[in-house]
């Protein structure tokens, strides 16, 4: 392919190519921090593409390719190039990570031990993890996060967070001094701006955490709590699992000692300062 | 007379949560979360397999069911044959 | 220039992948998930030194190819038990049938749909059974189901409801339209039964409907898999008889390609009389081997003109035009 970079986050190495030099030079300029993929070698290659030749010049428009690939994916236009990189990216970790147990989670850590938070779309849980790490707390991903059958143990997977419409104006007053990409008007899911992890989230991605408290966060309610049996949790991670059913038994392992070690609650919140406060009082009576 | 087999049960993780009972089937790569009294019936079942009223009365006497239905064990019979979790041995 | 032969050489002789640096690597593990031999490669490679990625992330694909086999010997087994009732041959074919087998074409190979082959007699009953243990049909639309029904070699494809998988119920290996019409009945007499009272096709039948798949059933997308498929069929049955089932089903000169190829390609110990290339060798070669450092399909008008002969070789032309125009008229 014409433009290429490489670039690891958390365990997981990529090689992402592309027919324009754009998407790439947003990657290496938010990413420009981020190691090189172990040993030069890749998990998961991306590749963008134009789907007819001449639609690489004439109202480009970008189609996302890769090794895992869902057959009618919708192009992008080259003005969200790097969105399109994100959702090759994305896309790789959904339908072909087998190492790990993939959550469809956000994670932080303070002190060694890690906070899941996992939900709906929109329930909040990567403008929560933003807002955590604004205030100290380790963040290991906004979006995924990688359970080791092999340990038990929590791997981040801190890609540039992805802030949509009225959350990234809260994220640009906590974080003034916070590196922000490019402003993406119109995508499917509205505006979308992404944020770099801080330099500690960066530096830190490999290590690992233990898992001490899971969340399922809910937003738009009075605030209320309510502790979630470890049945019901089983069930909604693996609704929040990817690749549950391909890790066979040792998902299976995975996830009932994820369950029956950590608590779980349920968390409906009115508003992110609410929330931040709820969070911190569960996480101590943890 | 039909009668019902379960799965061989070293083929089964069976690991009881709260209200519920996680159940992976190596056989299938499936994972069952099932109520009582599922547990039971493959518990019962997994000496030899049986016709409905024989699992009937071994489960009355095994596990003291209030419920006793027929037609209610049917129905979980007919649930579990569908999950692969209990064969249906047809009479020759 | 990279193409699909760096898979090729590593199947044929893991040992040339110690030569494999950091452009080599990745190109082989792009391409070998594209072509669907990961999980091949991976037990191919197995112990072999490399480097550390590279051993994890083959890990990872014999661990996915484990549980494809269970899945699919599964889908097996509970169409085995739907259709137990009937008391009739079935026999698995293809991906499943190697893995329940125990044959090596089966060593990490990735498995599809279910597809199992019944006596065409039969058909209505497998069908009924099927529908009554939770199978449903995938297509709505009468047009496809009409053409199914009349000239494709298969039930229209089930899917089952719970599982979320595909059974494909063949009465033969071509479908009716092919010039060469295969011998059902005799796939079926010669089959072979398993343990569990499922059947597979005798060893010379597998590479007879492997070769038939190759090269008149398909566009030769998955070229690199069947051939493998083939190739571990012949080093493990030989080819004696080979030529003489072939001529049966009338699969002489497909049964030749696919071994030529599958000799070009892995090696394949073949007789010498067998090995005489032909105009078009070259051709299917390139076809076989389109692919880029990053696993994609190369040679765009090569893979065009298998497409248009894949589909001239399975209906006679006419059917062929009003087969396009309606597909046209569908999709706008």
């Amino acid at each position: 392919m014409r433009h290429l970079t490489r670039l690891r986050i958390g365990p997981v190495g990529f090689r992402v190519g592309s027919d324009w030099r754009g998407p790439i030079a947003a990657l290496d300029d938010l990413y420009r921090d981020y190691p090189q993929p172990e040993g030069g070698i890749p998990d998961f290659n991306v590749h963008l593409f134009a789907a007819r030749p001449w639609r690489r010049v004439l109202r480009p428009s970008v189609q996302i390719g890769g090794d895992f690939v869902i057959p009618d994916a919708a192009p992008l236009p080259l003005a969200q190039g790097l969105l399109a990189a994100e959702m090759g990216m994305n896309l790789q970790m959904a339908l072909g990570q087998r190492r790990y147990l993939l959550l469809h989670a956000s994670a932080v850590e303070r002190d060694g031990k890690a906070l899941l938070m996992t939900g709906m779309s929109g329930a909040g849980k990567s403008t929560l993890a933003a807002l955590l790490m604004a205030r100290g707390w380790r963040l290991m991903g906004d979006e995924f996060a990688l359970l080791d059958p092999a340990t038990g143990l929590l791997h981040g997977f801190p890609r540039l967070i992805s802030l949509k419409n009225e959350a990234i104006a809260v994220l640009e007053r906590a974080l003034p001094g916070g590196r922000f990409g490019p402003m993406l008007e119109g995508t499917p899911k509205g505006t979308i701006r992404h944020l770099v992890p801080d330099a500690r989230a960066i530096a830190a991605m490999t290590e690992p955490a233990v898992p001490r408290l899971i969340l399922f966060p809910n937003y738009g309610f009075a605030a209320a709590e309510r502790a979630v049996p470890p049945s019901e949790t089983f069930v909604r991670l693996t609704q929040a699992s990817t690749n549950y059913v391909a890790l066979a038994e040792r998902g299976f392992d995975a996830l009932t000692r994820l369950v029956r070690t950590v608590p779980a609650q349920a968390l409906d919140y009115p508003d992110t300062a609410t929330a931040l406060a709820q969070v911190e009082r569960l996480w101590e009576a943890a | 007379m039909t009668r019902f087999k379960t799965a061989a049960p070293e083929t089964l993780r069976i690991v009881p949560l709260d209200a519920l009972t996680l159940i992976y089937h190596r056989a299938s790569g499936i994972t069952h979360i099932v109520d009582s009294p599922v547990p039971e019936i493959l518990a019962a079942l997994a000496p030899e397999p049986l016709a409905a009223s024989d699992l009937m009365a071994r489960l009355s006497e095994r596990f003291d069911l209030v419920d006793a239905d027929p037609l209610a064990l049917a129905a979980r019979l007919d649930e579990l044959v569908a999950t692969g979790l209990v064969e249906r041995l047809c009479a020759i | 220039m990279i193409d699909a032969r760096i898979l090729a050489e590593a199947l044929r002789d893991p040992a040339t992948t110690a030569a494999l640096d950091t452009t080599g690597w990745p190109a082989l593990l792009a391409i070998a998930r594209a072509e669907q031999l990961i999980g091949t490669l991976a037990h191919r490679l197995d112990g072999l030194p490399m480097p550390g990625v590279a051993a994890r992330i083959l890990a990872d694909a014999r661990a996915s190819a484990e549980q494809g086999r269970v899945a699919a010997l599964w889908e097996a087994e509970m169409a085995r038990r739907a259709l137990a009732p009937l008391a009739m041959p079935v026999i698995l074919l293809k991906g499943t049938a190697y893995a329940a087998a125990g044959l090596a074409a089966g060593s990490g190979r990735s498995i599809g749909d279910l597809d199992i082959l019944v006596p065409r007699a039969r058909l209505d009953e497998a069908e009924a059974a099927l529908l009554a243990a939770g199978w449903e049909w995938v297509k709505p639309d009468p047009y496809d189901d009409a053409y199914y029904r009349r000239w494709m070699h298969e039930l229209p494809p089930l899917i089952h409801r719970e599982r979320d998988r595909m059974i494909d119920v063949h009465h033969t290996i071509l479908p009716r339209t092919a010039r060469v019409t295969p011998d059902a009945d005799a796939l079926i007499a010669d089959s072979v039964a398993l343990a569990n009272g499922l059947r597979v096709l005798s060893p010379d039948d597998m590479l007879c409907h492997a070769a038939a798949h190759l090269m008149a059933d398909g566009d030769l997308a998955g070229g690199m898999r069947n051939l493998w498929d083939i190739h571990c069929l012949i080093a493990e049955f030989g080819t004696a008889g080979l030529e003489a089932r072939a001529a049966v089903h009338g699969l002489g000169p497909a049964v030749a390609r696919a071994a030529r190829q599958a000799h070009a390609l892995y090696g394949t110990v073949i007789p010498g009389s067998w090995r005489v290339w032909d105009s078009h060798d070259p051709l299917y070669r390139r076809r076989i081997l389109a692919r880029d450092g990053w696993g994609r399909p190369t040679r765009k008008w090569t893979r065009l003109g298998f497409y248009i002969r894949s589909h001239a070789i399975r209906m006679p032309p006419m059917m062929l035009a009003r087969h396009l125009f309606i597909k046209w008229r569908k999709e706008g």
